[in-house]
């Protein structure tokens, strides 16, 4: 069995033992953490909307992408799409214009927001959407890496993604392409 | 063709291998700025060398901790000594489902493995599916580089295979349009292609998850529409705690491109329902390279390409001339543990200026085991045989004062009178530059005449 041999050969080969680090969180150093996350997602290709409520989203996506079809599970917006993709082929969901899905929080330093299975929907929802729209409590936004694992803890989830900005490529002469496979946009709505 | 010899052949077109260098460099440049921009960026990579390091010195109870986990979640776990077992185990897979098309984002350890061409023989057709690599792949070439494939095609170039393969109008070389076209191209094979191959960044053993990292979106547009997904991860991939990715994921990005993050960073837990997900654990060489003290820290490398963007020989020789999966400076020091006699010539590849460890996110000592490894090779009888020659004589001429002496004056007196002797296309010490003028004496006949 190769597992025994491996781990025989691990065993004999490995160094001595040394400790683990202690992971500090090196703090906060960002007088505004909305001002922080909107400088950086801008960097990278996103859109931020700041918002005082789920009617200013609404009337947002009616001005911008009106004609297209839109999938979300969100309560509040419930009445702008569908909900039978939920439990769809998920290959049925290569038309997608828009998906609106909540962001359990974001990370200042990087622009990154964190979306489990559970806010998906499915799991490809924000990958395959041409447009993808992330809802974000302004008081969800953290300042670095170390908080948000923090925040995640021993949370149990099949599948969870930090998604910055929309899909990109520089693969052909470092020019920078927006909308490799996955969104050729994303928003993320800051809402009080 | 050894390294020398294939980066003398990239070297024959000047504007692009200077084109090369600077893309590279230009690459290098913003992961500094990147870098700068955080005060504790050394702390960060201080506790990512730690980290790693205590994988290292606990990689079995890692190694069971993450298979227990894995399992509880539902993924099947298999081992593969070495490479032939790996691409067994993944055919077997394809083989269960009846599945002869597959796609794949981008994995270094199938590359390793020779995983494309194995299952090509063997009736499969692989679809390449990030951007770089497909493109390489439609040129039937390796890729150059590990973060950056195709690093080396200049656009007009992709235009022409992609008028070529996908139809593109002739003569476009437009960055924009091409990326569409491969992005409706592969779209295609997305939607209709039931078995997705991925890599793996990072596992963690307390829960059983494991990370992938793309900009593109294309691992996850693979895993989530297939029934069944294959990540494929060599076993030093682990680290012990999910809070750790904090660590990581902060200095993977900003050292390959200076991102403050890749796009998606994808933690892959419990298979989606209905899907099978396998997990393929391998070997192939890096419990042998646990084992040698001088090299074993090369198995903290996390795969940024750091050290190739600031590398002065890679930047000038392209990855191809290093002949081997990873090429550049990490790939000097892990080429040799896969095969000494092919690999002898790439610890020889490099100034020794000591940049690659410079920039190492996880603090390598890249330019100190390239040095230990020309003395291992050199040693065992594997360093190459001009080098072999040249260092004899140069012995040789060193331990004897008036061999010595002899031979400076006949190197002098040939520069002086005869230099065609030594200017000339079969001595290396000319390419690409002009010799000093001889000086007429020596220092020890100036200081015989001198001394009083």
């Amino acid at each position: 069995m190769s597992r025994e041999k491996i781990l025989a050969a691990v065993a004999k080969n490995k160094p001595t033992l040394t400790p683990l680090p202690d992971i500090q969180d090196f703090g906060n150093p960002y007088s505004d953490l909305v001002a922080q996350f909107t400088s950086v997602l801008t960097t990278i290709g996103g859109t931020v909307v700041e918002v005082r409520s789920w009617e200013e989203i609404q009337q947002y996506v009616q001005t911008h992408f009106a004609g297209r079809r839109m999938v979300t599970n969100l309560a509040p917006l419930a009445d702008m799409a569908q909900q039978s993709w939920l439990t769809s082929d998920p290959h049925s969901l290569d038309d997608v214009g828009l998906a609106i899905l909540q962001g359990q929080f974001a990370v200042a330093e990087n622009s990154a927001v964190w979306v489990t299975e559970a806010e998906m929907g499915q799991r490809v929802t924000p990958f395959i959407a041409e447009t993808l729209a992330l809802v974000i409590q302004k008081s969800a936004i953290l300042p670095k890496m170390h908080h948000a694992y923090a925040q995640i803890g021993a949370a149990e989830y099949g599948f969870g993604a930090f998604i910055a900005g929309p899909s990109k490529t520089a693969d052909i002469e470092q020019s920078l392409v927006l909308g490799a496979h996955g969104p050729k946009s994303m928003v993320a709505f800051l809402i009080d | 063709m050894n390294h020398s010899e294939a980066a003398d052949k990239f070297n024959k077109d000047f504007d692009r291998t200077t084109w090369h260098d600077e893309t590279l460099w230009w690459v290098r440049q913003k992961r500094d700025r990147a870098a700068f921009a955080i005060p504790e960026w050394e702390d960060l990579r201080n506790t990512a060398s730690q980290i790693k390091h205590n994988v290292l010195s606990n990689l079995d109870t890692y190694l069971i901790e993450f298979e227990k986990n894995a399992k509880a979640n539902g993924v099947t776990v298999h081992w593969a000594a070495d490479a032939h077992e790996h691409n067994q185990i993944v055919l077997s897979i394809l083989k269960e489902q009846g599945i002869q098309q597959i796609v794949k984002s981008k994995s270094m350890l199938t590359e390793e493995c020779h995983l494309n061409p194995f299952l090509a023989e063997n009736g499969v057709e692989v679809i390449d599916t990030d951007l770089g690599e497909r493109i390489v792949q439609l040129a039937d070439e390796p890729p150059s580089h590990i973060v950056m494939p195709c690093i080396h095609w200049k656009k007009e170039e992709i235009g022409v295979l992609f008028h070529k393969h996908l139809g593109t109008p002739e003569g476009c070389a437009d960055p924009s349009t091409l990326t569409l076209a491969a992005r409706e191209h592969l779209r295609e094979k997305f939607l209709t292609r039931r078995v997705a191959l991925t890599g793996v960044n990072f596992a963690v053993a307390e829960t059983g998850e494991f990370v992938v990292c793309t900009n593109e979106g294309n691992a996850d547009m693979g895993t989530h529409l297939a029934d069944v997904h294959i990540a494929c991860m060599g076993i030093e991939k682990i680290v012990p705690k999910r809070k750790h990715l904090g660590v990581f994921l902060r200095l993977l990005a900003r050292s390959a491109t200076g991102q403050p993050i890749t796009t998606y960073s994808s933690h892959f837990a419990k298979p989606r329902e209905g899907q099978q997900m396998h997990i393929v654990l391998v070997d192939n060489g890096r419990s042998r390279q646990l084992g040698r003290e001088e090299f074993r820290n090369s198995l903290k490398c996390i795969r940024c390409g750091a050290c190739m963007n600031t590398c002065p020989v890679y930047r000038r020789s392209g990855g191809h001339s290093y002949h081997n999966a990873v090429a550049g400076p990490i790939g000097s020091i892990l080429a040799p543990n896969l095969d000494m006699t092919k690999n002898a010539d790439l610890p020889f590849a490099s100034t020794l200026c000591g940049s690659c460890s410079n920039v190492c996110p996880v603090k390598i000592n890249i330019h100190e085991q390239l040095y230990s490894w020309r003395q291992v090779l050199t040693k065992s009888g594997h360093s190459p045989t001009a080098k072999t020659i040249g260092m004899k004589a140069m012995a040789a001429v060193l331990s004897s004062p008036s061999v010595y002496r002899f031979s400076g004056k006949i190197g002098r007196l040939t520069l002086s009178n005869t230099p065609f002797v030594v200017n000339n296309s079969l001595n290396p010490w000319y390419k690409q530059r002009e010799m000093p003028e001889p000086p007429k004496e020596s220092f020890g006949e100036w200081y015989k005449k001198n001394r009083k």
